[in-house]
């Protein structure tokens, strides 16, 4: 699913994938594991949410940006 | 003189890496690599709110929990728009009962089909046919299906296809004609003469030295 609707503001499963980062910096297959989402639903939607300015990203793992961070709370 | 510029169709080769694409789907874009470590069943339909699509898209439907049990997502594919593709498939929940769990890409720009040679102009010029590719883990092309337009597929052959490839790729057998899970299956055949005569006396079920078959314990 989009992660990230057209305003900008991420949709219901662009959040379930920036709650299952809170606190912890993870691969997309740790992410699919907790979230329950396919795999490639979670690789396409931490694209997205990178692109937006959600998550950032070092070596295929991902965590929470500041906005991320802020977005969660 | 009028220059007809042709358009570049490729048709896949099995065994190949899998064209790799990005495209607009009913759940985002997607693009090839998404499906990196899972077997991808893509398919092309000719078009939305046609009656054999529909009735295939519902046994797609249908197959869905046993290909998640086998590794394996599906991915749907037609020229039609987006906005076509979501108002079909909510058509089909409302009044077939059946939700479409997986993705259909909209390709409208018949990018993606043209990589896949999904267009054959004898069928339609404008409509993709009913191909099925079983792509690897690794994004290799296993099988690939062509069907016409007129000729819906055969879910329990798309089961089975599955099936005989991942018990190919595990035990490093041959599947004989109409095999299923639990039927024996075929030792390659030898490729020395040496190994054709320790074939004879390796207890498998041979009719001779080339054509052996033995059982598998967990299958």
């Amino acid at each position: 699913m989009p992660c990230v609707s057209p305003d900008g503001r991420p949709t219901s499963s662009g959040m379930a994938l920036l709650k299952s980062l809170k606190n912890e910096t993870l691969s997309p297959g740790d992410i699919a594991n907790k979230t329950g989402q396919p795999l490639f639903r979670v690789r396409s939607g931490l694209r997205e949410l990178k692109n937006a300015g959600f998550v950032e990203e070092a070596e295929d793992k991902y965590r929470l940006s500041k906005t991320g961070e802020t977005t969660i709370q | 003189m009028v220059e007809v510029q042709k358009e570049e169709m490729r048709f896949p080769i099995l065994g190949q890496n899998a064209p790799d694409f990005e495209a607009v789907t009913t759940q985002g874009t997607l693009r090839l690599s998404d499906f990196k470590g899972t077997w991808l069943v893509l398919f092309s339909h000719p078009a939305d709110f046609t009656p054999v699509c529909t009735t295939e898209f519902i046994a797609f439907s249908k197959i869905y929990d046993e290909l998640k049990r086998r590794n394996v997502e599906l991915l749907g594919l037609s020229v039609d728009s987006v906005s076509s593709h979501i108002a079909w498939i909510r058509n089909v929940e409302e009044k077939m009962g059946v939700k479409i769990p997986f993705p259909i890409i909209a390709d409208l720009n018949k990018e993606v089909a043209k990589k896949y040679g999904m267009i054959h102009p004898e069928q339609s010029k404008t409509e993709t046919v009913r191909c099925v590719f079983v792509i690897d883990p690794e994004s290799k092309i296993r099988a690939m299906l062509y069907y016409p337009l007129t000729t819906g597929r055969n879910m329990n052959e798309i089961l089975r296809l599955i099936d005989a490839l991942q018990t190919t790729d595990k035990h490093k057998v041959a599947t004989p004609a109409n095999w299923k899970p639990g039927d024996p299956v075929v030792i390659p055949p030898p490729a020395t003469a040496e190994q054709a005569e320790e074939r004879i006396k390796e207890g498998y079920d041979c009719k001779d030295w080339y054509l052996c078959m033995k059982k598998l314990s967990e299958s």
